[in-house]
C-alpha cells in the first residue's frame, strides 16, 4: 500500500460532522465539488480554500461524531486530504471513511503541531514527523478494514471479489 | 457462554448458533433505510452494484429532514427518491408522513430484526428488542443491492436501572444521565443493554426516547428485552404474529456493568456544544431561552406533547420566546389533535408544524439568529447544529422544555407540575 505525504492541519476534540458538513450546506448534498468547498468551515474557516493535495488532518479524540451522513468523509477526500490521523474516531464516521477509502489512522497526536511534515506508511501505520525528526505508531487497522481500503473502498472490494469483505469467525 | 441481547440477535441473523463481541458476520437486513440527505448516494452506490434493490419491500426511503423542501436542490432530491421508488418497488415516506425512526418502528420494525439507517438514530428501535445502527451511505447502498451486511459483534455495557423517577424526572434526564455519565465516546462500537425495574416500567414511547440517544455516548445500538409492552404496541400496529421473545442470558458476559438509582436523578440539561456536556436543573436555571422547540425522533411522540401539553394548559409562552411544536408521525399529530393537545399548544402562542424533523438539523423551520439560545427536546446539540454556529442549543425532556417555554429561561419543571 502506498505512503502519503503532506502538512499537519490540526483540529481539537470532537470535531462533528455538524462542523464538518454543516446542515446549512444540506441544499448541496447532491453537489460534492460545491459542499466540499465548505468542508471544516465551522471549525476551521480558513481550511477549505487554503488545502492542499495530500495534507493530513490531524485531530483529538472522537473525530466525525455525530451524523451518519457519509458526506463528511467524501468532501474531506475531495479537498484532496490524504490521511486522518485522530486520538480516536467515531464508529460511523470511520466506517465510512474506509468505505470511500481515505485512510484514518489511530494515534497520539499530541506530538504534531500545525505545518509538520508528516509521512505516513499505511500499512505499516508508521507516522513520520519529518519537521520533528520523530516517529510515531498508529494503533493496528482491523484487517478487514485494510482489505477494503487496500481495493480502493467498499464498492471497488465488491465488484473485485464479488461480496462482502468477511464471512466466518 | 452465555450471549447478550446483541449476541443472540446477531447469531440468529448470521445464521449461527452462537456469537460473542468482536466476532466479524455477516447478517441478513430486514429493513435498510434511507432519508432524503443520504439516500440518493447511497442509491447511487446501489445502482454500481445492482439495478434493483435486492428486497424493494424492506428498502424504505424517507423524505422527513427537510419536508416539504426548502430550496430547489432539496426539491430536485425529493424528486430522485421519488422516482427511484416508482421505479424500484422501494417504498417511500413522503412528506408530511413523519420521522423516518418513529415511522420504521409504527409500520415496520419487529423484534430480532436486523436495521440499517443510513441516518445516526438507527438506533431507536431497539426499544422493540431490534438491533438498529445508523451507517453511510456506501454501506446502506450496499445492504439495498445485497440484501445484508456485515458487522462486528459489539461488546455490552449492561445499564441496570431501579427505583422510581422522581415527580418531574423522565426518561430523557435518565438517558442524559447515563451520556453524562458514560461522555460522548464512552461507549464507543459497544452495545447499551438497558434493564431493571425502572425500565420495566417505562412506557415504550419513554424506551424509544433513551435508545435513541444511544449513539450520543458513541455506541453502535440500544437494545431493550421486548416484553408485553411491545406485544401489545405490534398488536395494536396490525403486526400481532412478529411478536418475539428475546432475553439476554443469565451467565451473558458483560463489558461492564452500570448501576443507576433512578430515585436520585433530577431534570437534566446538555449543554453546548456537545450532549455529554450535562448541567443539574439548579446549576442552568435563569438561562434565557429565545426558542422552545418540541419534538423529533426523540421526544415528539404523544406521550411527550401529552406531558408538554399538561404544562402548558392555559398557559402562555413567554413574549421573547418562540414555540415551536413537530409530531414525529402523521400518527402521532392525528392523536394528539384528536386529543386537542395540538388546541393547548396554539393557544398558549406554538407554532405548529407539519410531522418530520422539523428545525432539529438546522435545515428550515426553526434556525437560530446569532446568539442566540434554544431549548430542544431533541437528542444532538453540537454546534451549528440548528444552522448557526453562533447559536447556543441546550437539551432536555419535553416537561423541562414547556416549563421554559412560559418562563423564557430554562426553568425547573417541578415548580409547575
Amino acid at each position: 500500500m502506498v505512503t502519503v505525504k503532506g502538512k499537519a492541519w490540526m483540529f481539537g476534540d470532537s470535531i462533528s460532522t455538524d462542523l464538518i458538513t454543516p446542515g446549512r450546506y444540506f441544499h448541496l448534498r447532491e453537489n460534492l465539488p460545491e459542499l466540499a468547498k465548505h468542508v471544516l468551515e465551522d471549525a476551521r474557516p480558513e481550511f477549505a480554500a487554503n488545502v492542499k493535495k495530500g495534507d493530513v488532518i490531524v485531530a483529538g479524540k472522537n473525530f466525525g461524531l455525530g451524523s451518519s451522513r457519509e458526506h463528511a468523509a467524501q468532501v474531506i477526500k475531495l479537498a484532496g486530504v490524504s490521511a486522518i490521523l485522530a486520538k480516536s474516531f467515531a464508529r460511523i464516521f470511520y466506517r465510512n471513511a474506509i468505505n470511500i477509502g481515505i485512510p484514518v489512522l489511530e494515534c497520539d497526536t499530541s506530538q504534531i503541531e500545525e505545518g509538520d511534515e508528516l509521512e505516513i506508511e499505511l500499512e505499516e501505520g508508521i507516522v513520520r514527523n519529518l519537521t520533528k525528526g520523530i516517529e510515531l505508531r498508529t494503533s493496528p487497522m482491523p484487517a478487514v478494514m485494510l482489505s477494503i481500503l487496500a481495493e480502493g473502498g467498499l464498492i471497488p472490494y465488491i465488484k473485485k471479489h464479488g461480496d462482502l469483505p468477511v464471512g466466518g469467525r | 457462554m452465555g450471549m447478550t441481547l446483541a449476541e443472540k440477535i446477531l447469531a440468529s441473523a448470521s445464521g449461527r448458533e452462537e456469537v460473542q463481541g468482536g466476532d466479524l458476520v455477516i447478517a441478513q437486513v430486514d429493513v435498510m433505510m434511507a432519508p432524503e440527505g443520504t439516500g440518493p448516494l447511497a442509491i447511487k452506490q446501489m445502482l454500481t452494484l445492482r439495478e434493483k434493490p435486492a428486497r424493494p419491500e424492506r428498502t424504505i426511503l424517507f423524505i422527513d429532514h427537510a419536508a416539504p423542501s426548502p430550496t430547489r436542490q432539496t426539491a430536485n432530491a425529493h424528486m430522485f427518491l421519488r422516482k427511484f421508488t416508482k421505479e424500484s418497488g422501494a417504498r417511500l415516506s413522503e412528506v408530511g408522513d413523519g420521522v423516518c425512526h418513529q415511522r420504521i418502528v409504527e409500520s415496520y420494525i419487529s423484534p430480532g430484526e436486523i436495521y440499517i439507517g443510513a441516518d445516526s438514530h438507527s438506533c431507536t428501535v431497539g426499544a422493540l428488542g431490534a438491533f438498529g445502527t445508523g451507517m453511510g451511505s456506501t454501506d446502506v447502498g450496499v445492504a439495498m443491492a445485497l440484501g445484508k451486511t456485515w458487522l462486528r459483534v459489539p461488546d455490552t455495557f449492561r445499564i441496570e436501572v431501579t427505583g422510581d423517577l422522581p415527580s418531574g424526572v423522565y426518561a430523557k434526564d435518565l438517558m442524559l444521565h447515563v451520556i453524562g455519565r458514560l461522555g460522548a465516546d464512552g461507549a464507543t462500537y459497544k452495545s447499551l443493554e438497558f434493564g431493571g425495574e425502572t425500565i420495566d416500567r417505562l412506557s415504550l414511547s419513554s424506551r424509544l426516547t433513551m435508545c435513541n440517544m444511544a449513539v450520543e455516548a458513541g455506541a453502535k445500538t440500544g437494545l431493550m428485552e421486548p416484553d408485553e409492552k411491545v406485544k401489545r404496541y405490534l398488536a395494536e400496529r396490525g403486526r400481532p404474529e412478529k411478536f418475539k421473545r428475546i432475553q439476554p442470558d443469565e451467565d451473558a458476559r458483560y463489558e461492564q456493568v452500570i448501576d443507576i438509582d433512578a430515585t436520585g436523578l433530577e431534570p437534566l440539561i446538555a449543554s453546548p456544544h456537545t450532549v455529554d456536556n450535562v448541567k443539574t436543573i439548579e446549576e442552568m436555571e435563569g438561562t434565557p431561552i429565545q426558542q422552545v422547540f418540541i419534538g423529533t425522533c426523540t421526544n415528539g411522540r404523544v406521550e411527550d406533547l401529552g406531558i408538554a401539553a399538561s404544562i402548558l394548559k392555559g398557559k402562555k409562552r413567554h413574549p421573547d420566546t418562540r414555540l415551536i411544536v413537530t409530531p414525529a408521525s402523521r400518527d402521532v399529530y392525528l392523536e394528539a389533535l384528536r386529543e386537542g393537545l395540538l388546541e393547548t399548544f396554539v393557544e398558549a402562542g406554538a407554532s405548529i408544524m407539519g410531522p418530520g424533523c422539523g428545525a432539529c438539523m438546522g435545515v428550515h423551520e426553526g434556525v437560530l439568529g446569532d446568539g442566540e439560545s434554544c431549548l430542544s427536546t431533541q437528542n444532538r446539540n453540537f454546534r451549528g447544529r440548528m444552522g448557526n454556529p453562533d447559536a447556543f442549543i441546550y437539551l432536555s425532556s419535553p416537561a423541562t422544555a414547556a416549563a421554559s417555554a412560559i418562563k423564557g429561561e430554562i426553568t425547573d419543571p417541578r415548580e409547575v407540575i
